[in-house]
């Protein structure tokens, strides 16, 4: 996964409630067998205003003006401003997938559905909880000032507005250390793997019925 | 000290060990896998020169991106087949049971875990798929998982966790005829929104929960995702143990009654606590409608289109505008006015037989109205299929207009040929009415089996107690 520990950079607002993961990629797009690929059909339908299909040439789609991702001012842009509930529904991690490749690390909202928040995490997208009139600040201050970027500074768990305010915020110690490490939590769940062993042999004493087939 | 909810105890026998922070390491007993989340998981495995911790845990499945049209020739889109071919042949190659999908046990992975008897009280169940939460309505502790999680399930048979809350969901009385479970839970979402379960597991309970049959409970449970929380449960009882006996994957013989005397103690203590209860009257549920564009913009068979000016919450307001525009609605119209042009009978919420009995028994001896370009059922599994088909519901709804089609997600979600044209409108018993979520463009109203198939016979939304009356 990808480390991050400070990042600077242009912050984008997505001024919606529940933004769900169909949106981020849409179905068609699952259909591939790997984790990369899918930036350019980020949003593809509020994006572009044809219908869009794997494989095609994403020079010739014909892009929605009106929708942030093609405004000239949030051209790349890192770090994500959303609205309450986002990433809700589907559990596909293709959607953490096309955020990053599509350039995005940061994405800050009042509140992130539960499985999008985890799939986030393990592949470093770096996702912030601030409260409600936080949010309300970052989205008048991104809109009033084009090229406007902000400091996220994990280690120290800060983010630094232009004006040199700071805005705390709260990380599990667990995910903001594995976000500073780059940890893969296979391995480090690999390493109790005797404990498991030991764990999966009672519980097929308790329950044996559960290890029949 | 206070007692266990049944969340509590089934995060208990599970637990394997736990950090200071409250990070947990949860032993997996069921995982369920099919061909859209799992590719990129088992090549992760092979890269890193891992082996799955356990391959009897698993069963696989194509649905999501299967045919629902005649399979004997295969799939003709050539990305879809390489996607379900992958699937087959990481499971030969590593000897995990999957129902390939000319099998006649094939079906929606939701349908088939329970339908097979893979799915058992006390288990932790998850897949790769946010309705992972049906299977809660076995008293098993079920939830989704991403792609990642989905590697790490099968490197190490466990998942790390933090412990959600404790919400309970209480629904007391009596449904009206013509109302049903789907209605129960869309009224839930309706309550407590999309976000309200977020962080939570959610245990449904109540004398209404208790009267539902297993295939209710299956819907209910099956959408408590769309009110945030990753897993929904209810208590074992008799209706859970007198479904399961005999099934397939079932403990059979000494094993069963051993496994019975289990499962009883698998529900809240009386002195249980929660961080959050809520509440429904189940009587003064009327048949539900979603009119936007996320499953809490519902509202009532009776009542009309509600109007964003009377929200104060600017960022909602602008958000029921948008939903407004996407479906062609104006406020202040009569839900029953509403004229769809599709029907969608399937899913993992809706597709098993009862949802078709009772779809079926409002057509019964009707045409599809004029107005109705597309009538679709598609049963979630091939067992389910034969098992109506013995019935004689096939017969009633092609006579209607209806096409019956093979199993699989199919206009649920839009990954194969089935799904809308932009400016569509369906009735579906689908879960999820996002903006394109069944095509590009096309509008969804989340409604009862009953509800979609009374609108597909009117060609209007129509109140389902009023037929039954
Ligand atoms: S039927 Fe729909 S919701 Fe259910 S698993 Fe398939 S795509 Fe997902």
């Amino acid at each position: 996964m990808i480390k991050i520990d400070k990042h600077h950079g242009i912050v984008m607002p997505l001024d919606r409630h529940n933004v769900d993961t169909d949106a981020i990629i849409p179905k068609q797009f699952l259909k591939s067998i790997k984790r990369s690929g899918f930036g350019h059909n980020l949003f593809d339908e509020w994006r572009y205003h044809d219908h869009g299909e794997p494989g095609m040439d994403p020079a010739s789609r014909k892009k929605n003006p009106d929708f942030v991702l093609n405004q000239p001012r949030y051209e790349g842009a890192s770090i994500l401003l959303g609205r309450h509930n986002f990433g809700c529904g589907s559990s596909r991690e293709h959607a953490v997938w096309a955020l990053i490749d599509h350039g995005f690390r940061v994405v800050i909202a009042p509140s992130f559905a539960d499985i999008f928040y985890n799939n986030a995490r393990k592949n470093g997208l770096l996702c912030i909880v601030l409260d409600e009139d936080l949010v309300d600040l970052l989205f008048r201050e991104v809109t009033q000032n084009p090229g406007y970027r902000i400091l996220v500074d994990l280690p120290t768990q800060q983010i630094v507005l232009p004006n040199r305010h700071t805005i705390a915020f709260d990380i599990d110690p667990f995910h903001k250390e594995c976000h500073i490490r780059g940890l893969d939590d296979i391995g480090l769940t690999l390493e109790h793997a005797t404990e498991i062993r030991a764990f999966e042999e009672k519980r097929r004493q308790t329950a044996p019925w559960l290890f029949n087939n | 000290m206070s007692g266990k909810t049944l969340y509590d105890k089934l995060w208990d026998a599970h637990l394997v060990r736990q950090d200071e922070g409250g990070m947990a390491l949860i032993y997996i007993d069921r995982h369920l896998i099919h061909e859209v989340t799992s590719p990129q998981a088992f090549e992760g495995l092979r890269l890193a020169g891992r082996k799955p911790w356990r391959t009897d845990s698993i069963l696989a499945v194509p649905d999501h991106n299967v045919p629902t049209t005649d399979r004997s020739l295969g799939i003709s889109d050539p990305v879809s087949r390489l996607q379900v071919e992958t699937l087959d042949q990481n499971c030969a190659e590593l000897g995990i049971t999957e129902f390939l999908m000319n099998d006649p046990r094939q079906g929606i992975v939701h349908v088939i875990g329970p339908e097979q008897g893979a799915t058992l009280p006390g288990m932790t169940v998850v897949c790769g798929d946010s309705h992972t939460s049906t299977h809660g309505a076995f008293g098993a502790l079920a939830f989704g998982i991403g792609t990642s999680d989905v590697e790490h399930v099968l490197a190490t048979q466990c998942l790390i966790l933090k412990k959600s809350g404790n919400l309970e969901i209480r629904v007391d009385g009596q449904l009206a005829p013509g109302v049903s479970a789907k209605d129960v839970v869309l009224a839930i979402i309706g309550k407590i929104g999309t976000a309200g379960g977020t962080g939570f597991a959610i245990e449904f309970s109540g004398s209404t929960l208790r009267s539902l049959s297993m295939e209710g409970r299956m819907t209910v449970c099956n959408m408590a995702i769309e009110a945030g929380a990753r897993s929904g449960m209810v208590a074992v009882d008799d209706t859970t143990i007198n479904y399961l006996a005999g099934r397939p994957y079932a403990p059979k013989g000494e094993l069963w009654d051993l496994a019975i005397k289990s499962w009883k103690a698998l529900h809240s203590d009386p002195d249980a606590s929660f961080d959050r209860s809520v509440s429904l009257d189940a009587s003064t549920i009327p048949p539900q409608v979603t009119w936007g564009t996320s499953p809490e913009m519902v509202v009532s068979i009776d009542q009309v289109v509600p109007d964003p000016d009377n929200e104060t919450d600017s960022v909602k307001r602008e958000g029921m505008r948008k939903a407004l525009a996407y479906m062609d609605l104006k406020p202040g119209t009569p839900i029953t006015d509403i004229r769809p042009d599709h029907v969608f009978i399937g899913s993992c919420t809706n597709a098993r037989i009862e949802d078709l009995r009772a779809a079926a028994a409002a057509i019964r001896g009707r045409k599809i109205a004029r107005g109705i370009k597309q009538a679709l059922v598609v049963p979630g599994s091939g067992l389910v299929k034969r098992q109506a088909e013995a019935e004689g519901l096939d017969k009633i709804f092609t006579d209607a207009g209806f096409e019956w089609r093979e199993p699989g997600c199919s206009m649920c979600l839009a990954m194969n040929a089935d799904r809308l044209a932009p400016g569509d409108r369906c009735a579906s018993t689908s879960n999820r009415n996002f903006e394109g979520r069944q095509g590009q463009g096309g509008r969804t109203h989340l409604v009862s089996p009953a509800m979609a198939a009374a609108a597909a016979v009117t060609g209007h939304f129509t109140d389902t107690r009023r037929e039954q009356a």
